[in-house]
């Protein structure tokens, strides 16, 4: 039982260090303010005691001053704590261009990764140390949350959607996983680790493992598979929107709207290829609602990303409910 | 020997002049018997999660099990007994006194709303009896609408029928303290107890229909499948948390809002003084309740919401806070140079604030974006709303019970058991629940049934905490009952306290009042009330 016993969490991350900072300075000023309270109630309470039977207490004005003081300065701290947490919020949410994409799927009560080069793997995640690493995540039922502690990072998996976080590992080692979101009957057992490798271990590893495919790779072959070309090519004229070049940009529907162009907009697309019509084409596409797993989806949409080149690095900064919210 | 004075207990013996009963005391009373009923079975369920996690492995009961438990636990404390807790009994009994006024303004509709939360209560037993719930209280969709193999129907309809009890209790108290204020009772002299109530009685009206009907919603696409927020069938699983926690966390306040009302009585009862800051405190209660419709987003900041809705979530939160240090700070103030007496309400009333405090801050904590992304959904969630909830309401309603069992009952309790059940409780919740800070950081995620190995100690710490926990809940149980019947018999003002229900007998007569009470003083007036018993 008393075996590691911590009180403090790992730390993994840059991040790690910045929350850790920002929780001790809120504790200090949570300790000071519990303490001034404390004091104030317990030696009023000792030196005001009743003393006797029909002792009454003092009467006294309402100072307004003291009421002003006493919101006023509570509201300046917290908004200054205010600041310091979006400002961590905002990066924890916004991944860096140059993050190296690897796709997440949660399940019950499994987590399911693929690494671009292609290398598939249940629970446990292997990264290579020093690299920014963005994960985009989905769920292929309820709703699950993709929680390591010693990254201090957390982000709820959604089916339907993507949604995704980053991290840059600051140390090797192997780091608990957990799910956060409670997701059913096994959902404390939905455990696995990050396992953060110096970089050439980390190539090693990989190479062991003798993926058949890159991710993108992958997407190209589905993107043959399905025909997709037939249509999306870049000298079809008018059939369909042509996809080279197109990821980031800001394209006019059909219905006087216009959409970002980004991995939520192309998965709707596919799956739901009327919800959003571009301008000046005819609803031909068929859904692929049911054909496809989340990874080919993902696997098609990478390679779709690929198409406009640099696409990987301007990838659309928030991360985070960059979908339906900020389309509807 | 004088004659037998006839009150609103002994005025009747029979079962139907309880069951049918329009006293607004006497209802009071039936609630009590009702929500005690269940915060005992919710705390059976709360020994019993505690058992389990007091090892690492999920040994005691199967997780399909542990889940139907801390399911059943939050349903029955939230809805069945943290918010009508001090509304329907204390309020309920004390608000047409507190505004002389002989019962509310609707008192059939009063007796009504036991018998729907009766209704809704039963259904869940019922539920529980089958099997139960497993999808914790906040029912989160697809999880709850699509996934569920469990009694989700009974158990949310339950929740929908409790709702509208609760609706109908504010409905009744914002019409009786409108209209039913005695001559002279202005506003700004009303006791801060109902203020608090008033303020209570908004969050209630107003947002009690918004979970009712994002609960129909579920049962929608349950049984009819109708894709509302499966995103299999069409639906955005992220709704769900949009309208649930319009109302649940407006609900929080619900649950605190009336404990704050009756820590405002007790400390000023127990200082003998004028509350300092009347009109801050009782506009901080509006303020809260107010500004509490406005920030559910703090409970999607990880739930794919966008960084700016975050942002704005995160700010109007703090705002909250401020309300709240106001309240704290002037019923510190209001110590000072009091006549201040160590009776159990008032330990009750001190232990409120400590807790209540470090709740509080703990909350400031979580609305801070950084620090939320972390603990988000681990027992440092879980450790803070218990301080709220269980640190504030339920200390605050068990203060209020203290204070007001002699006008209720006409007896007094034990005076020694009941200090030590107010240390019992306050040493065995800090026990409990200090820990679960502390497991929560170090990233232990709520609704676990097994966990690793590192954490078990604080583990065991918190589950050793929470036996102490149950015996200071035991203790008033058993004095309690006693002293309806040997305990010594209470006057009408055993504390010396302000306020109209001090004036009348106890138990209060069933019309309260011989003749109609005018009010000439302010709230809380200790000097005028002296002066007029030395004249």
């Amino acid at each position: 039982m008393w075996k590691n016993f911590p009180l403090f969490p790992d730390k993994a991350t840059e991040l790690a260090a910045e929350v850790d900072q920002l929780t001790f300075v809120f504790l200090a000023i949570a300790l000071f303010f519990s303490l001034l309270v404390a004091t104030l109630v317990i030696y009023f309470a000792i030196r005001y005691r009743r003393r006797s039977e029909g002792q009454i207490g003092e009467t006294e004005e309402t100072g307004i001053w003291l009421e002003i003081v006493w919101s006023v300065i509570p509201l300046v701290i917290l908004l200054g704590m205010f600041f310091w947490g979006a400002k961590i919020y905002i990066k924890a949410y916004r991944p860096p261009a140059d993050a190296v994409e690897y796709f997440v799927t949660g399940k019950q009560w499994m987590w399911k990764f693929q690494h671009p080069e292609g290398n598939r793997e249940i629970n446990h995640l292997h990264v290579p140390v020093g690299q920014r690493i963005r994960l985009t995540m989905t769920s292929e039922d309820v709703i699950h949350s993709f929680f390591v502690p010693a990254f201090r990072v957390k982000a709820d998996v959604l089916p339907g959607r993507f949604t995704s976080i980053w991290f840059e590992a600051n140390k090797t080692g192997t780091f608990t996983l957990f799910c956060a979101e409670f997701c059913g009957a096994e959902h404390s057992q939905m455990m696995g680790s990050v396992i953060v490798m110096e970089p050439q271990d980390y190539e090693q590893w990989l190479a062991a493992g003798q993926p058949e495919q890159t991710v993108i790779g992958s997407g190209e072959a589905l993107f043959a598979k399905y025909v997709c070309n037939t249509c999306h090519f870049p000298d079809s004229a008018a059939r369909a929107p042509i996809l080279q070049g197109i990821w980031g940009k800001e394209v006019a529907l059909s219905d006087g709207e216009s959409v970002v162009v980004d991995a939520n907009y192309v998965r709707e697309s596919i799956l739901e290829p009327t919800a959003k019509l571009v301008k000046g084409y005819q609803p031909l596409m068929p859904t692929y609602q049911g054909q496809l797993s989340e990874e080919e989806l993902f696997q098609l949409i990478s390679y779709v990303r690929s198409l406009t080149s640099g696409a990987a690095e301007s990838e659309d900064s928030v991360a985070v409910g960059d979908s339906k919210e900020s389309e509807e | 020997m004088q004659a037998r004075r006839v009150h609103y207990l002994n005025v009747d013996y029979g079962v139907k002049s309880w069951l049918l009963t329009k006293d607004h005391k006497r209802i009071a009373i039936l609630y009590l018997v009702s929500i005690s009923f269940f915060f005992a079975i919710g705390g059976m369920m709360a020994a019993l999660i505690r058992l389990e996690l007091a090892t690492p492995a999920g040994d005691l009961v199967q997780p399909d099990v542990y889940n139907r438990l801390f399911t059943a636990h939050g349903v029955i404390m939230i809805f069945l007994f943290l918010i009508p807790s001090i509304p329907a009994v204390l309020g309920n009994f004390l608000i047409p006194i507190m505004i002389g006024a002989k019962d509310l303004a609707f008192p059939k509709l009063n007796l009504a709303s036991w018998y729907v939360y009766n209704l809704g209560a039963a259904l869940m037993m019922w539920a529980l009896l089958r099997g139960g719930a497993d999808t914790g209280w906040t029912f989160y969709t697809p999880y709850s609408s699509m996934y569920a193999n469990s009694e989700v129907i009974l158990t949310a309809l339950g929740a929908f029928i409790v709702g509208f009890s609760s609706i109908m209790t504010g409905i009744n108290f914002i019409v009786t303290i409108h209209r039913m204020r005695a001559p002279g009772l202005t506003w700004f002299r009303l006791p801060l107890f109902v203020w608090a109530h008033y303020a209570t009685s908004l969050i209630q009206v107003l947002g009690t229909p918004v979970v009712a009907i994002a609960i129909l919603l579920v049962a929608a696409e349950r049984l009819l499948h109708i894709g509302i927020f499966d995103p299999a069938l069409g639906g955005d699983p992220v709704l769900f948390q949009h309208l649930f926690w319009f109302y649940s966390h407006p609900a929080v306040y619900i649950m605190i809002l009336p404990s704050m009302g009756v820590m405002s009585e007790l400390i000023t009862a127990f200082s003998r003084k004028r509350i300092f800051g009347y009109r801050f405190v009782a506009f901080s209660s509006l303020a809260i309740a107010v500004l509490g419709f406005l920030v559910w987003g703090h409970h999607l900041f990880v739930a794919s919401q966008s960084v700016l809705a975050g942002v704005i979530f995160s700010v109007l939160t703090m705002l909250v806070a401020v309300p709240s240090a106001v309240k704290v700070f002037n019923w510190t103030a209001t110590l000072y140079k009091g006549s201040i007496s160590w009776e159990t309400p008032m330990l009750y009333a001190i232990g409120y604030v400590g807790l209540f405090v470090i709740g509080g801050l703990t909350g400031t904590m979580l609305a801070t974006l950084g620090f939320d992304i972390h603990v988000h959904d681990t027992y440092f969630v879980v450790s803070h709303f218990h301080y709220i909830m269980v640190g504030g309401a339920v200390m605050g309603y068990l203060g209020g019970l203290h204070f007001w069992w002699p006008k209720i009952t006409g007896r007094l309790y034990p005076a020694f058991w009941s200090k030590i059940s107010a240390l019992l409780i306050f040493v065995g919740f800090n026990l409990t629940f200090f820990p679960q800070f502390v497991v929560g950081y170090l990233g232990m995620p709520r609704r676990y049934h097994a966990y690793p190995e590192e954490f078990q100690v604080l583990n065991v710490l918190s589950s050793a905490g929470a036996t102490v926990l149950a015996v200071g809940y035991l203790l008033p149980t058993i004095y309690f009952i006693w002293s309806m019947r040997y305990g010594e018999r209470a006057g009408s003002n055993p504390w010396g306290a302000y306020g109209l229900e001090w004036q009348i007998p106890s138990p209060p007569p069933t019309h309260n009042f011989e003749e109609k009470p005018v009010v000439t003083t302010e709230a809380y007036d200790y000097y005028t009330l002296k002066e007029k018993r030395v004249a």
